[in-house]
Parts: C-alpha cells; structure tokens; sequence
C-alpha cells in the first residue's frame, strides 16, 4: 500500500488475484457465518435429488456437517494436498456405508449448487460484485468437484489393476500331484503377459516342489498365435535347463494344426493328447507304476 | 584356480561361487579337462547356483566343458540355473543344447549315478 493510501501502481493481474483472494476469504467467511441454514438446504436437496438412501436422515446430516466445514476450508486455501485428502476422506467416510461413488460426487455438486445461490443471493444488488465473486467462487469450486471426480476414478483404476494381477496369477497354478510331479492345467486366451508369468510361475515350482516332470494342459486354451507358441517353447527349454521335462497336453486339432503351419520345432516338445495320458507318460518317466489293489479275499469255487 | 574343484568318487564337483571373467571361464574349462584325465573321473557337475547371470560366452565354455569331458571319458551335468537366469537364456536363445541339467547337487549326483549303472549294465 502506498504511503498516501492511494492504491498502490501493480500490474493489473496481480491486482485481480489479490482482490480475487479478498473476495474469495469474504465469500468463505459468508458461508462459514451461514453454516447452518446452507447445511440443512444441502442435505434437504441430498434427499430430494434420492441419494445416500443408504443412510438415515440424521447419519446424512451427521456427515454434511463434517463435509460441509471441509469443503469450505478447502476452498479457502484451495491447496492441492487438501483438496486430495478432502477426497480421499470423503471416500473413506461415506463409501464403506454402501454409497456409490457417483453418489458421492452428486453431492459434492450439490453442495456447490446451494453455495452459490447463497452467492447469489447476497450479492443479488450489485451485479457487478456478483460475477467478481463467482469468478473467485467457481474455478475454487469447479476444482473440488475434479478432483474428487479424479480422485474416484484412479482408486477404481488402482482397484482393477490389483484384481487383473490377482486373477492372472490365480489363473496360471502350479499344482504337486506327485513327488516330483506337477501340473500346469491353463485356461482360456494366452497373452505374451501371461505367458510369461506362466513361465515364471513353472520354473519357480519347479525350483520349490524340486520338479522332475512338469505336464502343461493346454485343452482350456481356443487358439494360440505363433508368438504364444515359440514362447510355450521357450517355456519349455527354460524347464529343461532346471532339469524338468515339460509335456504338452490337450492340444486341440486347431492349436495342432497352427504348431505344424508355423512351422514351430516340435522336436522340441513332448506332447500328448490328453491330460489323462500325460500324466501316465510322466508317472512312467518317473518310475512309478499304478496298479489296481488286490482283491481282498479269492474267489471261492 | 578360481573355480574350487572337489573330488567325490568317481565325480568331481565344481562349484562356481562368482562371475567369472572370460579368462576364468577358460582356466576352468582346461582344469576340468585336465582332472578328468588325472582322476578318471566319470562324471563332472558344474554348480552354477551362485550366478544370476549366464550370457553367451559362458554358456559356449559350459557346452565345450561337456564335450571335452565327454571325450575323456566322463559326463557332465550343469545343475542349480536359477529360474531368472533360465529365462534370460532361453529368450537369447541359449539353450545349452545336448548338455544335460540337473535342478541340483543332489539332482546331479542320481543322474550321474544312474548313467553310470546304465552304462555298467550296457
């Protein structure tokens, strides 16, 4: 400020910002003084509008007053940690009541909605003043309401990405059906990831369970390319250089088919029609014989 | 020596403990050939446990190992490859082809045992 009181000669967007934050600390001290009425109109809306039915009138009113003071001071600080754990704890205290996320962000709207017609209504005179505060108001607004929305959206992307891991590593088992003998019965579409994970998987049972013969079934499998074929391969030589011997099995007349087209080096692979036989060809490798019990007593003539 | 070449038997067990430069590689690969010949060994096992890392010309030297030493009379078995190191090699292409592979020691000891009754009984 300049000695004579006069304002003080700025570039004239540091002026706007400053006078925007003074607007910005005005509009927020008005929505602190007026806590309770705005509250109770948000959470009547909450209720017109029919979300969070999975909480009681007074769990709704219970949560707007924690939410509401939040958003307020978010919005006068506007930093971008507050704001994210606003969301963050938003998320953490409404969702574990059976709320949607979408519900969620529905209210944070609304809750922007009503604050504004509070706006409106306190400057409704001078409508110069008005659009000056709306101009401090909606982008500090706006920006809550994106990042909550944001927010949501990456801890769902977060959550998918752990449950695609979690389902491919259930869907490649190493199984012990024998000393020394393991099964690999694999289901559905091979991509190069998980061929390499079944790879990986293989090689790490056959280290733990001291495999000698690994049989793979691949009847749960439509169709393999020839890069998922020269990998099935590797996975096999890979084996090799552990000690195992991997054997093949269920290979449909399709997959067969595409082995012999590409022109794929089955010297390189013992295969087997089906499971049942691999599993006799490997039990033989290893030296056991299944034979039937003995009948208990003789026949008597 | 770099590589520690015990003498168990009629086998001989070498145990390689770090990376070892190109001309370790080939220090071991002559040792080998010569103990073979010096203790009629039959079978030879190379423990490669210790490496995380077997590139191309390690792997020629482990191949060549095996058939010097087959050529003086033994058999080699290369065991311990570490599920990490087997994947690298297969994906450059490093199959150590023709040379037999064991999981480990123990492994290694009943392959050799059993060629040698084989061949006993052939």
């Amino acid at each position: 400020m300049a000695r004579d009181g006069s304002q003080p000669s700025q570039p004239p967007e540091q002026q706007t910002r400053e006078s925007t934050m003074a607007l910005l600390r005005e509009l927020v001290s008005h929505l602190r003084e007026n806590r309770t009425e705005l509250r109770e109109e948000w959470a009547r809306r909450i209720t017109e509008s029919r979300l969070l039915t999975a909480m009681t009138r007074e769990e709704v009113f219970a949560e707007a007053t924690t939410v509401y003071d939040n958003y307020v001071a978010v919005l006068e600080t506007g930093s971008v940690e507050a704001l994210q754990a606003y969301a963050r704890d938003l998320s953490e205290r409404i969702i574990p009541r059976g709320v949607e996320t979408q519900e969620v962000l529905g209210i944070v709207l609304l809750l922007r909605d009503v604050l504004a017609r509070s706006l409106f209504k306190k400057y409704q005179l001078d409508f110069d003043l008005l659009n000056r505060v709306l101009d401090a108001y909606e982008p500090a607004a706006n920006r809550i309401a994106n990042t909550v929305a944001v927010g949501f959206v990456q801890e769902r992307e977060r959550i998918i990405r752990q449950q695609q891991e979690a389902i491919r590593e259930l869907s490649t088992p190493v199984l012990r059906v024998r000393e020394r003998l393991l099964i690999l019965p694999i289901i559905g579409l091979i991509d190069p990831q998980r061929a390499r994970q079944l790879t990986e998987q293989l090689l790490r049972g056959i280290r733990e369970n001291r495999g000698k013969v690994a049989v793979m079934d691949i009847t749960g499998v439509p169709v393999i390319d020839s890069a998922i074929a020269n990998r099935l391969v590797q996975t096999v030589e890979a084996a090799r250089l552990l000690g195992a011997t991997v054997i093949v099995t269920g290979l449909s007349p399709e997959i067969a088919q595409t082995l012999v087209t590409i022109g794929v080096d089955l010297s390189k692979m013992n295969t087997v029609g089906d499971l049942q036989g691999g599993i006799e060809l490997a039990e033989r490798v290893l030296g056991y014989k299944v034979v039937p019990l003995e009948e208990s007593a003789p026949r008597q003539r | 020596m770099a590589v520690p070449i015990l003498k168990q038997g009629r086998f001989l067990i070498a145990s390689i403990q770090s990376a070892l430069t190109d001309q370790d590689l080939i220090q071991f690969r002559d040792d080998l050939a010569e103990l073979v010949g010096r203790y009629r060994a039959k079978g030879v096992i190379v423990d490669v446990t210790a490496l995380d890392v077997l590139d191309s010309f390690a792997t020629r030297t482990l191949r060549a190992i095996a058939y010097m030493t087959k050529l003086r009379g033994a058999e080699t078995v290369i065991v311990g490859i570490q599920p990490d190191v087997a994947l690298s090699m297969v994906q450059l292409g490093l199959t150590l082809e023709d040379v037999a592979t064991a999981l480990d020691l123990e492994e290694g000891l009943t392959f050799l045992n059993q060629r040698l009754e084989e061949a006993h009984g052939a």
